[in-house]
């Protein structure tokens, strides 16, 4: 059976490219950057090298970029080390109520330290109101934590117009981009960023491998001690495979950029009309247009998530969802209920994240299976009656 | 994730539907929280003739009411209120420990039906 991945958002494999590269610097170029000799020089060097890399994507400067763990490391160097740099300047932060849990925990362990926390609604498509954003600046705010994409419904946020009113206020603006990185153009001087994370697992690249954007003149605490690596922001013998593999990665998303975007816009269009087409009683989650080329989130009614992913697992089809069974805990996605769907329909919703490794011919196989698969379970679901009725719950329309 | 037990139910649920003039019906969950599952029994003297069952949710809420329901088939009133949440995941080679609570209901939409079938049966004879 052909096997196909529609879960890209969750992770990607390792291009060859990217592979080969990691190989050589386990092997043959070991050594550790710190060091005097020539095995740390050509260690030193391509850790640099592989700094401008990631720098170029983002239109930011080599030194301003900090290598960590991840985007959850880089996540939380970014909050907690400004929150705790800037304490003395204001305790106000401002996030989303849509953000990875990376940020929305970090921002909450910020809450119980004492900081105050302002956890912004979205609207129907996930996407933050500026006049929401406007009402909750105060004196004593010190830093907007917003997403560039949402990982869950890919919604892109107004983070240009978020970062204008940031600088226009003397807000520190952060940005979590590990979900937009590599698929649409991130760059820091449009957004006015601030900080910026970014994670190389998304993008063909090693997981736990990541990096944090810091202005030049932003000033962050460090939250683990250790030598003088990265500036002192971030110490500890530096992941070289990681760090060559996550160059390498951003080098080649950069340079494929421009083709795969539309590539992957049509594929996700393709899925998206196919769906709402073929299968009754649908809802497209997130904004039709303001969402990452790679994104499809839908929810079947009447039937839930984890059941509509066995099902399409036994048929070859890797797929992720909101519902709580597949969440770890009795709540469906924290996402999906912020845009105000009811639970009953979050627990039915679908994602299916493209990539490069994607084909219009499995686009094709995925809407030949997917309606069957629906109603079987359908046909099971005692919510399930000849006579449906709209679901009350939803604040939304279909 | 699931046993072989578990994936089989799944994918070949037994006893799937609805019975019309069910002796009793019961349901327990609810949407909200994921998992609904609706049992319907026929008994005819005292003994379960037939039982078919709906359910909303993940593959361990489907596979459990599946099995309860092969479990008590043919089985009296009394047998079948001494089968357990438990005795239902036991039977399916074990569940994920995190849907032991969540997803683990289906004895007691059972208990629920048979509760039900008792109920109209006392007020048949008053
Ligand atoms: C938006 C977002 N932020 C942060 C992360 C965490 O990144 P990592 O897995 O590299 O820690 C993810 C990955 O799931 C993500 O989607
Ligand atoms: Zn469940």
């Amino acid at each position: 059976m052909q096997r196909i991945y529609l879960d890209h958002s969750a992770t990607t494999p390792v291009r060859p490219e990217v592979a080969e590269i990691m190989m050589e610097y386990m092997t043959n170029k070991f050594g550790n950057p710190s060091s005097v000799h020539s095995f740390g020089r050509e260690a030193k060097e391509a850790l640099e090298n592989a700094r401008s890399q990631v720098a170029a994507l983002i239109k930011a400067q080599p030194e301003e970029i900090t290598f960590t763990s991840g985007g959850t490391e880089a996540d939380n160097l970014a909050i907690i080390g400004t929150a705790l740099k800037y304490a003395d300047k204001g305790k106000h932060i401002i996030t989303s109520a849509v953000e990875h849990h990376a940020v929305l925990h970090a921002c909450e362990h910020l809450e119980k330290m004492g900081f105050d926390l302002t956890v912004l609604p979205v609207d129907e498509y996930g996407i933050v109101r500026m006049d929401d954003l406007r009402q909750a600046i105060r004196d004593d705010t010190i830093l907007i934590t917003i997403m560039h994409a949402n990982n869950e419904v890919g919604s892109i946020q107004p983070v240009a117009e978020i970062g204008r009113l940031a600088k226009e206020k003397g807000i520190l603006f952060h940005t979590d981009a590990v979900q937009s990185l590599g698929k649409i153009p991130v760059d820091v001087e449009e957004m006015n960023a601030d900080l910026l994370t970014g994670s190389g697992h998304k993008i063909y690249g090693p997981k736990g491998i990541g990096f944090l954007y810091i202005r030049k003149g932003v000033h962050l605490s460090p939250l683990v001690f250790g030598g003088a690596q990265e500036k002192k922001i971030r110490p500890g013998t530096e992941n070289m495979p990681g760090i060559v593999g996550l160059g390498k990665a951003v080098e080649l998303a950069g340079q494929e950029m421009d083709s795969e975007m539309p590539r992957m816009t049509q594929l996700r269009d393709k899925l998206i009309k196919g769906i709402l087409e073929r299968i009754p009683d649908v809802r497209l989650n997130g904004h039709p247009t303001l969402r990452v080329p790679t994104n499809v989130n839908v929810s079947f009614e009447y039937v839930e998530g984890e059941s509509l992913l066995l099902s399409l697992d036994m048929k070859g089809i890797a797929a992720s969802s909101g519902s709580a069974c597949t969440s770890g805990s009795l709540d469906p996605s924290h996402v999906l209920l912020a845009m105000g769907i009811c639970k009953e329909v979050a627990h039915g919703s679908v994602r299916m994240t493209l990539g490069r490794d994607n084909t219009g011919e499995q686009i094709d196989y995925v809407l030949d299976v997917l309606p069957e698969i629906v109603q079987r379970l359908r046909d099971m679901s005692p919510l399930y009656q000849k006579s449906r009725k709209e679901c009350e719950g939803c604040t939304r329309t279909k | 994730m699931y046993s072989d037990k578990v994936m089989d139910h799944f994918t070949n649920p037994r006893n799937v539907g609805e019975i019309e003039n069910a002796s009793g019906i019961g349901e327990v969950g609810n949407a909200s929280c994921g998992d609904i599952m609706r049992i319907y029994l026929k008994i005819e003297d005292n003994i379960i003739k037939d039982i078919k069952f709906k359910t909303f949710g993940c593959g361990a809420a489907i596979a459990t009411s599946s099995m309860v329901t092969e479990l008590v088939k043919g089985k009296t009133v009394e047998e079948a209120l001494e089968v357990t949440n438990k005795a239902v995941a036991e039977a399916l080679d074990g569940l994920p420990p995190i849907k032991m609570h969540c997803s683990n209901l289906a004895a007691d939409a059972l208990h629920a039906a048979i509760k039900d079938y008792q109920e109209r049966e006392s007020r048949r004879a008053s």
